[in-house]
C-alpha cells in the first residue's frame, strides 16, 4: 500500500497504526509561533472500534490500510464462523466471531450487510439498519392493551432479546431498526 | 472543482477595510512603506520552515517566507521605520490556521526594545478589533502557572513526563523544544483562549530565533515575544541581534538541527550577513499575520473562508 503523509491525511482515509487499521476522523495542523509543526489526529481503529488521538510531527507519514467495505448475502453460521458470499463473485467469506461481534444478533440467512474486508479478511460485519425477525417466543399478548403502549421482553430467532409491544405474539415477524436494537413496527408478509 | 470564490463579498470588504487601518496606523506614526523582492537567492535556514523553491530558468529562487532579511538589509541600508505588507510563502502549512500563501504585516522600529514593541503591536490591535487591553508573561512564568513546571530547570524526564500526561500519544524522539513546543500547541494556547489578548515573552535561549540573548530575572533569555489573541498566535517578535558573527553561528546551529532531522541544509544569506557585517541599527521588529488578524476581527477561527481563494481553491 501506498504511504500518507501528514498533509494527506483526511477524513476516511485508512491507515495502519500499531499494526491494525484505523479510519482517520479528524486532523488538525498545529505550529507553536517558530516551533515544530505537529497533526493532533483523531482515529478509530477499526479492530477495537476505539478512538484514539495521537500528535504526530508534521510530515511523517503512515501506511494506508488495505480496507474495503462490500455489501455481501449472509449465507450461515456454523457456530464458529459466519459465512457471507459478494453476490457478483460469489466468493465467500468467512468471518469469526470478533469481526461479527453484535451484528450477530441481527444476522438473518439472504440478509445483506456491510462487511468491511482488511487484507481481504473480514474485519467488521455491519447489519443493514432495519431487518425483520421471527419471535421465537414472548409472553402471550393482553387483549384490549394495544393503546397503553406497555412492552415486554421478545427472543427472536437470532437469539437477540427485544421489547416489543403487549399485543405482539410468538411467531409474528417484526421490524426492528439495529442501530438502537428497538422493535419499529410488525414485519412483512411472513 | 470549483471556481468560485471562497469568500463572500463582505469579507472582501473586511480585508480591505483592516488593510485601510493598518496603514493609516502606520501613516500616522510616519512609518515608511517599503516593498521587497519575493523571489531571494536565499532563504531561511529554521529547522522548521520549508520554503517553497521557484524555477526561474536558469536558477532556482526561494519565495520567501518572511520580508525581514531584505527589510534588515534597508535597515542596515540606513532607511528609517519601515512596514510592509506581503505575501509569505511556506510548504506544507495547511489548517484552519494556516495556508501555504498567507499576507504578513512586518515592521522595524528604531531603537525600540521588544517590550515597547510590543507595546505598540498592542495598540494595533486594539485598534483594529474589539479588543481594549492585554497582558503580559514571561514564557516561565507562564508555563509555571499552567503546567507548574519551570521550563527553564525542568528535567528532559520531568518536561516529558508532563507532555505525555497532557497531550497523549506523542512522538517519542522528541528534544527539549519539542516537548516544549508540543505542550505550547496543545496546552498553553487552549489555557489561554479566554485570556483576551496575550503577550508571551522573554523565550528560552534554544528558542531565541534572531532575537538578541538577554539576562531576565537572571537567566539568558531569549528577546522576544509572541501575541496571541484567543489562544490564536498572532505575530512574533524581537529585540533584534545584530552581531554578524553570532547570527552566522545560529545559521550554521540550525544546519546541524536539519541535518540531525534528515532535512536539507539551507544556504545561508550572505548578503544578509555582510549588511549586518556593515552594521544594522539598534531595532525591534515583528511580523504579524494579516488572514488571522482578520479572523479575529471577524470572531471567526479559521481563516480559509476568508481567503478570496484558499489553497484547495487557489
Amino acid at each position: 500500500m501506498a504511504n500518507y503523509s501528514t498533509n494527506e491525511f483526511k477524513a476516511g482515509l485508512k491507515v495502519l497504526l500499531d499494526g491494525d487499521p484505523c479510519s482517520i476522523l479528524e486532523n488538525e495542523y498545529v505550529k507553536p509561533g517558530k516551533g515544530q509543526a505537529f497533526n493532533r489526529v483523531r482515529l478509530r481503529n477499526l479492530k477495537s472500534n476505539r478512538v484514539w488521538e495521537r500528535t504526530f510531527r508534521s510530515g511523517e507519514s503512515l501506511e494506508g490500510a488495505d480496507v474495503m467495505d462490500i455489501s455481501m448475502e449472509y449465507l450461515y453460521t456454523d457456530g464458529e464462523f459466519w459465512y457471507f458470499m459478494e453476490p457478483n463473485t460469489f466468493e465467500q467469506h468467512q468471518a469469526d466471531e470478533a469481526a461479527v461481534g453484535d451484528t450477530r444478533k441481527w444476522l438473518k440467512e439472504q440478509d445483506v450487510c456491510e462487511v468491511t474486508l482488511f487484507n481481504g479478511t473480514p474485519l467488521a460485519v455491519g447489519a443493514a439498519n432495519f431487518v425483520e425477525l421471527v419471535i421465537t417466543e414472548t409472553d402471550p399478548g393482553l387483549k384490549g392493551d394495544t393503546a397503553q403502549g406497555g412492552t415486554k421482553p421478545a427472543t427472536l430467532t437470532t437469539g437477540a432479546v427485544v421489547r416489543v409491544p403487549l399485543f405482539i405474539s410468538t411467531g409474528e415477524i417484526i421490524r426492528i431498526d439495529t442501530r438502537t436494537g428497538e422493535y419499529v413496527s410488525r414485519g412483512g408478509k411472513g | 472543482m470549483s471556481w468560485q470564490p471562497g469568500a463572500a463579498t463582505e469579507h472582501l470588504r473586511a480585508r480591505a477595510d483592516l488593510l485601510t487601518q493598518i496603514r493609516q496606523f502606520f501613516s500616522a506614526r510616519s512609518v515608511l512603506e517599503v516593498e521587497t523582492p519575493l523571489l531571494a537567492s536565499a532563504g531561511v535556514t529554521d529547522p522548521s520552515i520549508e520554503p517553497i523553491i521557484a524555477d526561474c530558468g536558469s536558477e532556482a529562487r526561494y519565495l520567501q517566507t518572511s520580508p525581514e532579511y531584505a527589510m534588515k538589509r534597508l535597515l542596515a541600508g540606513g532607511a528609517p521605520d519601515i512596514y510592509q505588507i506581503c505575501k509569505a510563502f511556506r510548504a506544507h502549512e495547511v489548517g484552519h490556521r494556516h495556508n501555504p500563501e498567507y499576507t504578513l504585516l512586518e515592521w522595524y522600529r528604531l531603537d525600540l526594545d521588544h517590550y515597547a514593541l510590543l507595546r505598540e503591536v498592542a495598540e494595533l490591535i486594539c485598534s483594529v478589533t474589539a479588543v481594549d487591553g492585554w497582558q503580559s508573561w514571561p514564557y516561565r512564568t507562564l508555563l509555571q502557572h499552567v503546567l507548574n513546571i519551570d521550563p527553564m530547570t525542568a528535567s528532559y524526564a520531568d518536561l516529558n513526563a508532563v507532555a505525555q500526561h497532557h497531550c497523549g500519544e506523542i512522538p517519542g524522539d522528541l528534544d527539549r523544544d519539542g516537548l516544549l513546543d508540543v505542550l505550547m500547541s496543545h496546552v498553553i494556547e487552549p489555557a489561554i483562549a479566554d485570556w483576551g489578548l496575550v503577550f508571551v515573552v522573554d523565550y528560552p535561549v534554544s528558542q531565541a530565533a534572531l532575537a538578541r540573548k538577554v539576562i531576565s530575572a537572571d537567566v539568558i533569555v531569549g528577546a522576544r515575544f509572541e501575541a496571541y489573541l484567543g489562544g490564536v498566535e498572532l505575530a512574533n517578535g524581537y529585540w533584534e541581534a545584530s552581531d554578524a558573527g553570532d547570527l552566522r553561528e545560529r545559521f550554521e546551529a540550525d544546519n546541524k538541527l536539519r541535518r540531525q532531522r534528515g532535512l536539507v541544509r539551507r544556504p545561508i544569506d550572505e548578503r544578509l550577513l555582510s549588511a549586518m557585517e556593515a552594521g544594522m541599527p539598534d531595532c525591534a521588529g515583528v511580523a504579524l499575520g494579516v488572514d488571522r488578524l482578520l479572523a479575529c476581527r471577524l470572531g471567526r477561527s479559521d481563516i480559509r473562508p476568508l481567503l478570496a481563494f484558499d489553497w484547495s481553491r487557489s
